[in-house]
């Protein structure tokens, strides 16, 4: 059952296993895990991007097509639903009109990418994409009629994904994990009263419909692209990406598998934008179109592990993670180095991200595959020390990832 | 090997010097085939002129090649980098930041002094080690930034692109760490503020506004380009340039240390980029960490237009983007950007290789 559902794809390691079910756990009990608005938007944001993240992947670590252009579909449907609710009304016919549209939109363009993509080569296609994906940014920002422009627009959504909208009459119970943990290394004497100071109320209500609309989404698009990728479709597109020559000597079409990637993963990438359209209420083109945004999806799909889906949730979770606390995190340093003056700088809250970039290149330098890649390679030596190989492999096991 | 070498003999040769007459048809579809650079920029000024009057389109066309010249500044060394050494460097926006930033600092704050006073001479003391300044910053974190990020990685065109980008992440917050997250204002030099008008006397020219700025950036631009062709035409180190884009391995097998020259073509390069930015920072007489990949963009359509290392390429890639993001942005700025990739576009389909190709990707 189990390995149907995973498609015979198992995370193949116990330390990757945990920190996936701790994951999955938290994103599907989120909100009665974890108190608060802050959290609560976390997890919302960490559902949108492992679906981000898996097509990018999909594309990247899978078929090796680098391109810039992801944020460009994840925009387009982002401001489909957005324009289309802005057009027609709060209604779900216009959410459904929005989608469909941003699906269209989003095919056209992917194909005629896709068909670019047999005129250049690799490096050519990355720049190629980056520049689209510039000019469309440029086009959405200049268009304020209909955009907004950089004020972005906000997004009405239906009653029942509102927070007005109460579909159960009491309030649910839940308990907040990080308080319960920090109770239970702070005052362990004390448990009863941290008990009650780590219970809170759920109030649930549209926004966490929405929530279980987004897990729902993730956990379609991640299952079936796990599907994909463990296909004979995936095959070919890994034939591709260790050697697009010899595939198209085998008798492949290599151009039909590539351009099909880039239409796949960009329709999952618009998916993931109508979604985050709803789930954020506010789309703009710095949360959806950025720059800055495409290179954040590129760190997560690289620090997770190329060409391991499970690598888009466990770099999805860290990267937001990090986006979100690891200002807390600074400034609690903070405290100890205020007054050093270059220190002090460098070490400001905001600067985050000078941290997160060091620690990519490092990464990419000592551990290229990644957190997944990188636990599934250790597990793997463990398993071989245990019960070495019959005699005549001779040399380092091959190491698939 | 021979393909690639029949390929660029064809390329490179020009018209053929054919003494039997031809019709002007034959004539033009040999310019297009043989001298596509040039082809496409005269349809681009004669459909301009078109359609625009001609003194503003006068104007126009100065301040298109003046950002041209700018661009090409910023683009050269990247060309260049890729061409020798097939290194994509993506960071290159933030060297770009890094020689405003170093410049402006310089004008602003250290030589503010010099930079406002009306006279030209004192101006120059403080634009002079300004853009001094400025590329050698540059060049120097170039020199640091290849030895730590770039060499790691070569030949491995996916994890440059990876560690490029989080290279130039980094150098992008210190630039916020060390200025600050704020824009800082630079007011340009007293001498370079202004325009002059064509006296109303001559004809057809007569009384239209040039600033002078840009003709200072065209006539940088201009000399920077002349003497890199000279450069790269008529000295040892630029053969060896030419032959190592062309192919590495051979210049390898004459003994030449082809990493200590491309070494020197990137803090070059990285110079240029500090360079231009400053240029640029002075023309927008305002500084913000992000303007270098602003500027990104049309660094690469221009690299891409121009086909990857080669110079002429670039320069050509330059003047034309410099060009059409004027004449759009006359006549609908909106659609500026998009043009400029719809012309990037457009090449690609016609010429997958740029208009100048040198190597093959």
């Amino acid at each position: 059952m189990l390995s149907r559902i995973l498609s015979e794809d198992f995370p193949r390691s116990k330390a990757l296993t945990a920190l996936l079910l701790v994951i999955v756990v938290s994103l599907a009990l989120g909100p009665f895990l974890y108190d608060g608005i802050r959290a609560f938007t976390t997890l919302g944001m960490i559902c949108v991007f492992i679906m981000v993240v898996a097509a990018y992947d999909l594309m990247l670590g899978y078929t090796q097509i680098v391109s810039f252009a992801h944020t460009m579909f994840f925009g387009i449907g982002a401001y489909g639903v957005a324009m289309a609710i802005n057009g027609m009304g709060s209604t779900f016919g216009a959410v459904l009109v929005g989608v469909c549209g941003a699906l269209v939109v989003s095919f056209v363009l992917s194909l005629l990418l896709g068909l670019l993509s047999l005129r250049v080569k690799a490096i050519f296609f990355a720049l190629v994409t980056l520049a689209v994906a510039f000019a469309f940014l440029s086009l959405v920002t200049q268009l304020y009629g209909i955009t907004g422009g950089e004020d972005g627009m906000r997004v009405r959504v239906p009653r029942e994904l509102g927070p007005a909208f109460r579909p159960f009459e009491n309030s649910l119970p839940g308990i907040d994990v990080p308080t319960l943990l920090k109770g239970l290394f702070t005052q362990p004497w004390n448990m009863g009263q941290v008990w009650q100071e780590a219970t809170f109320e759920v109030r649930f209500n549209g926004r966490n419909v929405m929530y279980y609309v987004l897990v729902a989404m993730a956990t379609g698009v991640f299952l079936f692209l796990l599907r994909l990728v463990n296909s004979p479709f995936g095959r070919v597109l890994q034939a591709i990406r260790e050697n697009e020559f010899r595939a198209e000597a085998l008798g492949y079409r290599t151009v039909v598998y590539r351009t099909a990637v880039v239409i796949l993963s960009a329709v999952v990438a618009t998916l993931a934008g109508a979604g985050f359209a709803l789930f954020n209420r506010y789309v703009n083109p710095e949360n959806t179109l950025n720059f800055e945004l495409m290179v954040f999806i590129l760190l997560m799909c690289v620090i997770g592990g190329m060409g391991t889906l499970y690598g888009a949730i466990v770099g999805s979770t860290l990267f937001i993670l990090a986006q979100n606390y690891m200002q807390d995190l600074l400034s609690w340093v903070g405290q100890y180095t205020a007054g050093i003056p270059l220190v002090e700088n460098l070490l400001g809250e905001d600067h985050w991200l000078l941290w997160f970039g060091v620690l990519f290149v490092l990464s990419v330098y000592f551990f290229p595959a990644g957190v997944v890649g990188q636990l599934r390679i250790w597990s793997l030596r463990r398993r071989n020390r245990k019960a070495p190989p019959p005699s005549g492999t001779g040399a380092e096991p091959v190491v698939q990832v | 090997m021979t393909d690639e070498t029949t390929a660029m003999a064809t390329t490179r040769t020009g018209p053929v010097s054919g003494q039997e007459r031809r019709s002007p048809i034959e004539w033009l579809r040999a310019q297009r085939e043989h001298r596509a650079h040039l082809f496409l920029l005269a349809i681009m000024l004669l459909a301009s002129i078109a359609v625009i009057d001609f003194q503003t389109w006068l104007v126009l066309t100065i301040s298109g090649v003046a950002m041209g010249a700018v661009l090409f500044l910023m683009a050269s060394g990247m060309t260049l980098t890729f061409g020798l050494m097939s290194v994509l460097n993506l960071a290159h926006g933030a060297f770009i930041s890094l020689g405003a930033f170093a410049g402006g600092t310089v004008l602003a704050f250290w030589l503010n002094g010099y930079a406002s006073s009306p006279s030209l001479l004192t101006n120059l003391v403080a634009i002079i080690p300004a853009l001094l300044f400025a590329a050698f910053v540059a060049g120097v974190v170039g020199l640091v930034f290849e030895k730590l990020v770039i060499k790691p990685v070569y030949g491995d065109h996916l994890k440059q692109i990876l560690v490029t980008v989080g290279g130039s992440i980094i150098l992008m917050q210190l630039i916020e760490v060390i200025w600050g997250p704020n824009e800082i204002p630079v007011t340009r030099p007293e001498a370079l503020r202004g325009a002059f008008m064509v006296p109303e006397a001559l004809p057809l020219i007569g009384g239209i506004v040039l600033e002078k700025y840009r003709l200072v950036a065209v006539v940088l631009g201009l000399a920077i380009y002349a003497g890199m062709l000279w450069i790269i035409d008529r000295t040892r180190i630029g053969i060896l340039i030419r032959a190592g884009v062309e192919s590495r391995e051979m210049v390898e097998i004459q003994g030449y240390r082809i990493h200590l020259l491309f070494l020197g073509v990137f803090i070059a390069g990285s110079a240029l980029a500090g360079l231009g930015g400053v240029m640029w920072g002075m023309y927008k007489e305002l500084l913000t960490p992000h303007m270098g990949d602003e500027m990104m963009i049309s660094v690469i359509v221009v690299i891409i237009l121009g086909g990857l290392g080669s110079i002429r390429g670039c320069f050509y890639g330059a003047l034309l983007v410099g060009l059409i993001n004027l004449y759009i942005g006359f006549v609908e700025p909106r659609l500026a950007a998009v043009a400029t990739v719809g012309l990037m576009v457009a090449v690609l389909m016609w010429r997958p290789q740029g208009l100048i190709p040198v190597i093959r990707v």
